[in-house]
């Protein structure tokens, strides 16, 4: 197996995941785009350590997979706090900029 | 042969119970903040008892700590090192690293923790009565116990880390405490002021801390067995020649820093007047005697980190010195425009402690650690008894021009413990003030820095002026206002904004019957709970200066032989003295001097470790006391007659001068101003944080994108009307124009952009971040 | 079965899953179904625990399938549930920045490609190398990493708390 084909694999879900943060509106589906983003970097790390042959990588793993879990627990309770105060979760709806 | 030398120093060194297990003093006000919290509200006197009963087995614990260290220095000659009693547990340990919680006991932490232990016990007896029938008194306990366990913890630390925890519970319990009645809204501004101040401080005591900790592990290691953290580890390392010269200035530069903050010293000091909010009990033992104390404290246990970094001893005027004598003056004449007491007490507490860290900086370690001592007393009389004036007299008002005046008819032992006070803080023979204050000014004169010395003097007359007008205020002339037995309802409400009590406090007070008595009668005297506490500080203003007194002779300068680190080059256990001891001369210390019989902190030291510089201590002389005392005196009389004039005969050359002359008014709004600082810090420097993106985006608007959108602009335009706008427009007035048109063109071109929508930030994020790693990628090829 | 016919299974299993993967991950951003953008999200995080076995990681493999497809899972199908009248398809879910979004990921993706082809080219994983085993995982957790261990569980308490404060009624 080739090093890059998991270091490739990794920038294609990192992409996908960064396209849809900018394009979705749905906050749900925002969170779930970074939740792409985050796993690529996890394929990356891994991959790094099977190449170097050291544990370093699956533990920054798992603490990328607990940041991520704590981040998607805070999230979705601001996005229920969202929809409790406005009635939407959509995030254009979010600005209170005027001009 | 060398363990032969160290049993023999082993048997000489003394020491017991009391020192060996002082690591229990800061637990006992812990425990008992927990009892308050979670049983208080049971107890018959709403957990006051549990904060009383663990600041007095402190306080004996203190005492019997310091009983037995003076037996452990008197067993030993003058020039002896005394080894402190360190022990320590470890914390946690992660690979490399391992961390200890334990305690690091020597003269200076045995004589803060008995001030510190002494004024809680007191404070926290007044407060019983004080803050009686308040509706959060258990919580208000719990705070000010847990703001004991802090300080006490502080002071006993064997580590930075554990130093620093001491540090943020302190931070942590004067916020809470400070916006003890944060229903009205200035209490709880003024606890953020304090907090946040004092925070942008403590980013310093993390980077020193940490720097110095990078720089000194792997000597401390390997030399000592122990971390960088350790505060032991650290003294030795400063005072070896080993650190490079960059590490250690940064370090010791960034704890000053925090210094700064938790001190009040310039220009951090603005916190510290506000914190005035808070109950006057803590004014007393927070921001006055002990907490703010916590950054001279700092300088003083690392005081060989800051004596190499900052070149203390060095040709030039360092940093703390400087800082020092500018607070001195500037909080001084602050303290002039003032009508509330406790501000004008504030104001004087950021000036002495100002005098402390000047004394630090010119190397007279001794006195400002002494002043530390003395201060505490004099100034947590002062503050109780301002607070015995507004509980009992003037009717929670602490405003010295409208509800004070002809006190001390009625409220003699306030009126006399004050005045005991007030000497001393003046610095009047033989009050406690002279023997610590003049010392500083006399040693920062002798260590060269003449400048300074002549900043103190007139600090010294400052301070006797300002604290002779609030006298004259407060307890002369006629009474007026609540003084003089006033008491509307609807005046009450005027009276607010500078009601220490605030609005609910005061409610549940009236629910007390002793309120109905208070409100018919005039000013009368406070009872015993509060005067007694007043009587035994006053008591110790007087007398505790004659612990250091080098007046009388040297059979007098007991805290000198007490707690004054001896500079010995000693081996690493601490006890025995290694042969040759003297090494290659250092640049940065003098050496001239006879007084350097040690080569701590003047050579390197070789086959040995110092843990303290060799200070020099200037001889005393009574003509230089007697020019300081003449000075205050002068001062005294000089504000006596001012005060006379301007309040009692109301003289009219003198009334409103500073509304009719252009100088002095300006001089008078500068100063009301507090020099501008808070608009500095609140206008501009937090304003431009809070909005630094729409400024950012302005400034874009402005600059940047007027050239790219006048580019576009033009050649549009050229295609359209060249000829046109050459001939007319440009001639008459296109250059106006195109401006206008251009910065209004820009604006809208980048109005999209701040659209407040989170999608288009996350690709303005991420294109810069491709565009930024494209760049890269090109490079490299 | 020889070596290098293990080799063409992993690449083969690697080609069939990373496929998989991709389309997962786009019907995630693309589809206009919600609950199926969630269930889409499970094929590409079973993938990608999939491809952790590939690495040889198989503690990560199984924390995977625990963690995102048993909780995450679930609390993102229940903050769909809590904050939608209803499940089914629906128009408005992206907004007009596709325009924007589709470049952006277009340019990042082709400036990875071309650092990654460039840094490693043909460079081979190595067969042979020890296995990282979880004991070795869970010496370094609590030997030199234990300071963002805890730092992370403090993280992981603030964020409990945090999200108990936000999402309360009260």
């Amino acid at each position: 197996m080739l090093l890059n084909q998991f270091l490739m694999l990794g920038a294609v879900l990192f992409c996908i995941g960064v396209y849809g943060v900018i394009v979705r509106k749905n906050a749900v589906l925002v969170l779930m785009s970074i939740e792409l983003i985050l796993n690529s970097v996890n394929i990356n790390l891994l991959a790094f350590s099977l190449r170097n042959g050291s544990p370093d990588g699956h533990t920054f793993a798992l603490y990328v997979i607990a940041v991520a879990a704590a981040e998607v627990g805070v999230g979705l309770a601001m996005v229920l706090l969202m929809y409790r105060n406005r009635r939407s979760v959509g995030l254009d709806d979010l600005s209170e900029m005027k001009g | 042969m060398f363990s032969a030398s160290t049993e023999a120093a082993e048997v000489i060194l003394k020491s017991g119970w009391f020192l060996e297990n002082a690591f229990i003093i800061p637990i006992i006000p812990a425990v008992a903040f927990f009892l308050i919290i979670f049983f208080g509200k049971k107890m018959p006197m709403k957990g006051s008892e549990f904060g009383i009963l663990s600041m007095f087995a402190a306080l004996a614990m203190s005492l019997g700590a310091a009983y037995q260290w003076i037996q452990r220095v008197n067993g030993v000659s003058e020039e002896t090192y005394v080894k402190p009693i360190i022990r320590s547990w470890t914390w946690w340990q992660n690979d490399g690293v391992s961390l200890g919680i334990g305690q690091h006991i020597d003269g200076l932490s045995i004589t803060i923790l008995v001030v510190v232990a002494f004024i809680s016990s007191l404070v926290q007896i007044y407060s019983t009565e004080y803050l009686h029938g308040d509706r959060r008194y258990t919580h208000f306990f719990a705070s000010l116990t847990l703001f004991s366990a802090g300080m006490l913890n502080m002071v006993v630390a064997e580590n930075m880390i554990q130093l620093i925890l001491g540090w943020e519970l302190m931070g942590l319990c004067s916020f809470m405490l400070i916006g003890h009645w944060w229903e009205e809204g200035a209490n709880s501004r003024a606890a953020l002021k304090a907090f946040f101040t004092t925070r942008t401080g403590d980013i310093g005591l993390l980077v020193g801390t940490s720097v110095l900790f990078f720089a000194a592990n792997d000597w401390t290691q390997k030399t000592l067995g122990v971390s960088g953290f350790s505060i032991r580890g650290l003294s030795a390392w400063a005072l070896s020649g080993d650190p490079s010269s960059a590490a250690i200035t940064v370090g010791a530069v960034a704890l000053f820093i925090a210094c700064i903050g938790k001190s009040g010293q310039f220009p951090l000091h603005t916190w510290l007047p506000d914190a005035m909010a808070g109950p006057t009990p803590v004014s007393s033992l927070l921001h006055s005697s002990t907490m703010v104390v916590a950054g001279v404290f700092l300088v003083a246990r690392l005081y060989p980190v800051f004596y190499e970094g900052m070149n203390i001893y060095g040709n030039s005027v360092n940093f703390i010195v400087l800082i020092g004598g500018v607070t001195i003056v500037i909080a001084a004449a602050l303290a002039f425009v003032q009508t509330d007491i406790k501000k004008v007490l504030a104001y004087s507490t950021v000036s002495q402690l100002g005098y402390m860290m000047m004394g630090l900086g010119a190397g007279a370690w001794l006195p400002a650690v002494f002043h530390i001592f003395t201060h505490a007393f004099f100034k947590a009389c002062l503050f109780l008894g301002a607070g015995s004036i507004s509980h009992s007299a003037s009717h929670h008002s602490f405003d010295m021009k409208k509800d004070m005046g002809g006190l001390r008819k009625f409220m003699p032992i306030t009126f006399s413990t004050w005045i005991v006070s007030t000497l001393a803080l003046c610095g009047v023979f033989p009050f406690s003030g002279f023997f610590s204050k003049d010392e500083i000014i006399d040693n920062v004169g002798y260590a060269g820095y003449n400048f300074f010395m002549i900043v103190g003097l007139f600090g010294a007359f400052l301070t006797a002026a300002y604290m002779t007008r609030a006298t004259y205020l407060t307890f002369f002339g006629e009474p007026r206002g609540a003084a003089a037995g006033e008491h509307h309802e609807d005046e009450h409400d005027a009276h607010a904004s500078h009601d220490d009590h605030g609005h609910d406090a005061h409610d549940s007070h009236a629910a007390h019957d002793a309120h109905d008595d208070h409100a018919s009668h005039g000013p009368r005297e406070s009872g015993l709970i509060i005067t007694v506490p007043l009587i035994l500080l006053a008591t110790l203003a007087l007398s505790s200066g004659f612990l250091n007194a080098p007046a009388f002779g040297e059979k007098w300068e007991n805290l000198k032989k007490w707690a004054e680190p001896r500079a010995e080059v000693v081996s690493v256990t601490g006890i025995a003295k290694p042969a040759g001891a003297h090494g290659e001369t250092r640049i940065a210390a003098e050496k001239a001097d006879g007084h350097h019989a040690s080569p701590c902190g003047t050579e390197t030291p070789v086959g040995g470790v110092c843990y303290a510089p060799q200070l020099k201590h200037a001889p005393f002389k009574w003509w230089k006391a007697g020019m300081s005392v003449g000075i205050v005196f002068l001062g005294m009389i000089l504000s006596w007659l001012l005060s006379v004039q301007l309040y009692t005969r109301k003289n009219k050359k003198l009334v409103g001068l500073t509304e009719r002359n252009k100088v002095l008014g300006a001089g008078y709004s500068f100063l009301a101003n507090k020099y501008y600082l808070d608009t500095l810090y609140e206008k501009i420097i937090v304003r431009s944080i809070a909005h630094p993106i729409s400024r950012g985006a302005y400034w874009f608007n402005q600059n940047v994108l007027d050239g790219i959108v006048n580019g576009a602009g033009t050649s549009t335009r050229k295609t359209a009307g060249w000829v046109y706008r050459n001939v007319d427009q440009k001639l008459v007035d296109g250059a106006v124009n195109g401006a206008g048109t251009s910065a209004e063109n820009a604006g809208g071109a980048l109005q999209p952009v701040q659209s407040g929508k989170v999608n288009q930030y996350g690709a303005l994020l991420f294109g810069a971040a491709a565009i930024g790693a494209l760049v890269l990628v090109i490079i490299n090829f | 079965m020889l070596a290098s016919d293990v080799l063409v299974a992993q690449n083969v299993g690697f080609a069939i899953i990373a496929a998989i993967m991709v389309i997962g991950a786009l019907r995630v951003v693309t589809t206009k179904n919600v609950v199926h953008a969630a269930l889409w999200l499970v094929v590409v995080l079973a993938g990608a625990a999939a491809q952790y076995i590939l690495l040889a990681a198989e503690f990560l493999a199984v924390t995977q399938v625990m963690v995102y497809i048993g909780a995450v899972m679930v609390l993102f199908l229940f903050g769909t549930m809590l904050t939608r009248a209803q499940i089914g398809a629906e128009k408005d879910l992206n907004n007009k920045n596709a325009i924007i979004g589709l470049p952006i990921a277009v340019l990042l993706l082709a400036t990875m490609l071309i650092a990654l082809n460039d840094g490693f080219k043909a460079e081979k994983l190595p067969a042979d190398s020890p296995l990282v085993t979880t004991q070795q995982v869970s010496d370094q957790i609590f030997g030199i990493y234990l300071l963002p261990f805890w730092a992370l569980s403090f993280v992981l308490l603030a964020a409990a708390i945090g999200a108990i404060v936000l999402a309360r009624r009260d």
